[in-house]
C-alpha cells in the first residue's frame, strides 16, 4: 500500500501572542513545529503500513527549513520525505496550495491513500484536504475519528459530524483528513532518529512538478489579504483595581443589576 | 515577490515591526526579506518611504466578473431538518443582496425537504433551488458537490455562502476548487465595498491573533463559510413571496463512490453551550484539569454552563464540545466570565458578542481585558472563591 501524508510546518500557536504595545505578533522564542493534526495523520499512516505493508511518503510545501518536519516524520516511522520548495510558491492560498500538492502527488506517481490533518493551526481553514481530493478526483472523508477496517480495495472510517458520526466506506485510492481522537502519536525511536538524520530528502521546485506559474503562489491565489488589523477594544469597559476583596465587591455591585 | 528598493530604504524598521511573520528585518542600512514572506503586503502599506512593492508573476486567468450576479446560500439539511445556520446565512445574505441590488437564492438539497422552501423564502430568499433525491438523505460528499457545482455554474451567483459546519467545511472547499473560485473559511464579518461591489470577508488569521480582511478580486463566485451563531437570522416574514425552482437529479448524478453504512447521533445529554445565558469559561490559567471544579462551582452558582479556551481543551482538561473560539463554538450568552483566559483573537471571536464579558486574569496586560465589560486583575484561585461566596451571600 502506497500512503502519502501531507504535513505543514507551523509556528507553535501556544507561543504566539499579540504585543499589546506595538500590536504586532511577539515572535521571540516561537518554535516551528509540525502541525499537531498532521502528527495524527502520520501516526495513522504508519499504523496502516504496519498492518498492510507498503510505504509512507511525507510531503510538505514550504521554505527550505520545513525539511525539519520531514525528518521528524521519518523519525516517527515514515519512509521518505519530499519537500516542495520554491520562492514562486510564496503567498499561496488554499487553492494554490492544493494545486501545488496535487502536482507533486502526480509527479510521485500512484498512491492508495492520502492522509492530512483536518486543518493547520496557523490558518485553520480545513480547505486544503478537500481541495486536494477534488484535484486528484478521489473520494474523501474529512474529520475522520477512527479507521475501522482497511483492505487493498477499500477503507471503512468514522467521520465526525456536528451531532455524532457517520460510518463510511470509501474505495481506494482515497483521501482522508483526521482529528486528534483518531490515535495517540508515537514518540520517535532512537533508531528512527538515526534514520531521519541520514535520510535523503527529495526536493521539488515549481519546474520539477510541472506547475503552471499562473496557478502557484500569490499569482495563483484567488483570495487576497487586503487588510490586517487588531480588533477594537470594547468601548464601555471597566477594569477594577485594588485588593481582590475590593475588586470582587465592585464586580458584584456591577453584576447585581443583571442577575 | 517582495521588491526592496535599496536606494529608498532608510532602515527605519517600520516594516520589521509590521510583519506578522518575522520575514523582514533591518540588516545594516537596508531591509532584507527571508523565505517566511507570505506576500501579505503589510510592510508595503506601512513603509513611509514607499521603498517596498510586491511584484507578481502574470495573474491567473480572470473570470468574466460582469457575468455573475446574485447572492446564493447553501441551505443545509441533516436528519430531515434545515440547519439553523442556513437562516443566519439568509439574514446576512439578504443584507448583502439589498446592498448590491440583486436577488438572494438558496440551494436546498435533501430527500424530502420541499416543505422547507417556504421557510427559506420567509427568511429572505427570493428563489429556492430545490434538489430532492433519496440519496441526499445522507451526506455523500461527491453527490452534494456535483449538485452545488452544477447549480452555481448555471446560475452564476457573484457570492456563495455556506455554514462552517461539518458538512459545509467538507463539501464547500471541494466545490470552490472545482470552480476555480476563492474561498474564505469561518468569516466573522461580511460586507460589500461600495465602490466596486467586492465582497469583503473578515476572519481571524495567522493563528487567530489578528484579523484579516480578504477579497477575491479576479474570480467568481466569491465564496465564504460562516460559523453557526455568528450572524443573526432575519425575523421570518410569512408574507414574503418567492419562487421555487426544482433541480433535476438524474440517476447518474446521484451515484456515489462513498457508501454511508451507518449514522450515529450522540444522545449523551451534553449541555449545548450555544443555548445557555450564562457561561463560565476556564483557560490555561487554571493550570490543571482540577481547576475546572472551581469553574463548575461558579457556573452552578449562576445557573450557567462551563466553557473553555482552546488551550484548556488541547491540554486535555475538558472535552472539545466545551471549546469556545475560532476552532470551537461561537457563543453569545448574556454573561460570559473568562477565568485565566488570555483572550487571543482566536478565542475572542467566539465570545465577543456576549452582552457582558467579565475577565479574571492575573496579567493586567492580557488582551482579554480589551474585550471585557468588567475586569478583575488577580489570581483566579483567590478571586473565584470570593466571588462565589459573595454571590451566595446575596442570595440569602
Amino acid at each position: 500500500m502506497k500512503i502519502i501524508v501531507c504535513v505543514k510546518q507551523v509556528p507553535d500557536a501556544k507561543d504566539v501572542r499579540l504585543d499589546p504595545k506595538t500590536n504586532t505578533l511577539a515572535r521571540e522564542g516561537v518554535e516551528a513545529i509540525m502541525n499537531p493534526y498532521d502528527r495524527h495523520a502520520l501516526e495513522e499512516a504508519v499504523a496502516i503500513k504496519e498492518q498492510q505493508g507498503g510505504t509512507v511518503t511525507v510531503l510538505t510545501m514550504g521554505p527550505p527549513q520545513a525539511e525539519a518536519v520531514l525528518r521528524e516524520a521519518i523519525a516517527c516511522g515514515a519512509d521518505e520525505g519530499v519537500l516542495i520548495s520554491d520562492r514562486a510558491f510564496a503567498g499561496a492560498d488554499t487553492w494554490a496550495t492544493s494545486y501545488t500538492l496535487a502536482k507533486a502527488v502526480q509527479t510521485l506517481g500512484n498512491f492508495d491513500l492520502i492522509l492530512c490533518g483536518k486543518q493547520a493551526i496557523d490558518g485553520d481553514t480545513a480547505q486544503v484536504g478537500p481541495g486536494l481530493a477534488c484535484r486528484l478526483q478521489v473520494p474523501f472523508a474529512t474529520c475522520v475519528q477512527k479507521t475501522r477496517t482497511i483492505s487493498a480495495e477499500a477503507i471503512e472510517v468514522e467521520r465526525m459530524m456536528d451531532d455524532g458520526f457517520d460510518v463510511l466506506r470509501l474505495p481506494l485510492p482515497a483521501l482522508m483528513t483526521v482529528v486528534k481522537d483518531i490515535n495517540e502519536p508515537r514518540v520517535a525511536s532512537l533508531k528512527g532518529k538515526m534514520k531521519a538524520k541520514k535520510a535523503d530528502i527529495l526536493i521539488y521546485s515549481a519546474a520539477d512538478i510541472g506547475a503552471d506559474p499562473q496557478c502557484i503562489g500569490l499569482a495563483g491565489s484567488p483570495t487576497q489579504v487586503v487588510r490586517v488589523f487588531s480588533p477594537e477594544p470594547r468601548g464601555d469597559r471597566q477594569i477594577f483595581s485594588g485588593s481582590v476583596d475590593e475588586q470582587v465587591d465592585q464586580l458584584v455591585a456591577c453584576l447585581r443589576a443583571h442577575l | 515577490m517582495l521588491i526592496i528598493e535599496t536606494e529608498k530604504c532608510t532602515a527605519c524598521g517600520v516594516c520589521e515591526s509590521s510583519c506578522a511573520f518575522g520575514a523582514i528585518s533591518i540588516q545594516g542600512d537596508c531591509a532584507v526579506v527571508n523565505d517566511s514572506c507570505t506576500l501579505c503586503g503589510a510592510c508595503v502599506d506601512n513603509c513611509p518611504e514607499q521603498a517596498l512593492r510586491i511584484e507578481i508573476a502574470e495573474k491567473r486567468i480572470q473570470a468574466d466578473l460582469g457575468a455573475y450576479t446574485g447572492i446564493m446560500v447553501f441551505a443545509e439539511c441533516r436528519h430531515g431538518k434545515v440547519a439553523p445556520v442556513s437562516y443566519e446565512l439568509l439574514g446576512i445574505g439578504r443584507k448583502l443582496a439589498d446592498k448590491r441590488g440583486v436577488r438572494l437564492s438558496a440551494v436546498l438539497p435533501g430527500s424530502a425537504v420541499a416543505a422547507y422552501a417556504a421557510d427559506l423564502i420567509a427568511a429572505g430568499a427570493d428563489t429556492v433551488f430545490l434538489a430532492e433525491h433519496p440519496v441526499l438523505e445522507q451526506f455523500h460528499e461527491d453527490v452534494y458537490a456535483r449538485i452545488l457545482e452544477q447549480v452555481i455554474r448555471e446560475q452564476k451567483p457573484e457570492v456563495v455562502l455556506a455554514g462552517a459546519t461539518a458538512i459545509g467545511r467538507s463539501v464547500i472547499p471541494y466545490v470552490a476548487t472545482a470552480l476555480d473560485a476563492g474561498l474564505t473559511a469561518d468569516c466573522t464579518h461580511l460586507d460589500i465595498r461600495d465602490e466596486d461591489g467586492m465582497l469583503l470577508q473578515t476572519r481571524p488569521a495567522f493563528g487567530g491573533n489578528i484579523m484579516a480582511t480578504i477579497e477575491c478580486p479576479l474570480t467568481r463566485p466569491q465564496m465564504a463559510t460562516v460559523r453557526p451563531k455568528v450572524m443573526a437570522p432575519a425575523l421570518p416574514d410569512l408574507s414574503r413571496k418567492g419562487e421555487v425552482v426544482r433541480i433535476d437529479v438524474p440517476q447518474h448524478q446521484a451515484q456515489s463512490k462513498i457508501e454511508v453504512l451507518e449514522t450515529v447521533v450522540n444522545t449523551t445529554d451534553q449541555v449545548n453551550i450555544q443555548e445557555v445565558e450564562t457561561l463560565v469559561a476556564g483557560g490555561r490559567g487554571l493550570d490543571s484539569a482540577k481547576g475546572f471544579e472551581l469553574i463548575r462551582e461558579l457556573a452552578a452558582e449562576l445557573g450557567g454552563a462551563v466553557a473553555a479556551s482552546r488551550a484548556a481543551v488541547d491540554s486535555g482538561w475538558i472535552p472539545y464540545p466545551h471549546q469556545v473560539g475560532q476552532t470551537g463554538k461561537t457563543v453569545s450568552p448574556k454573561l460570559y466570565i473568562a477565568c485565566g483566559i488570555s483572550g487571543a483573537v482566536q478565542h475572542a471571536v467566539g465570545m465577543q458578542s456576549a452582552e457582558i464579558v467579565v475577565a479574571i486574569n492575573r496579567d493586567k496586560n492580557a488582551p482579554i481585558f480589551d474585550i471585557a465589560t468588567y475586569g478583575v486583575v488577580g489570581d483566579l484561585y483567590e478571586v473565584v472563591p470570593k466571588l462565589i461566596k459573595r454571590l451566595q451571600e446575596i442570595k440569602k
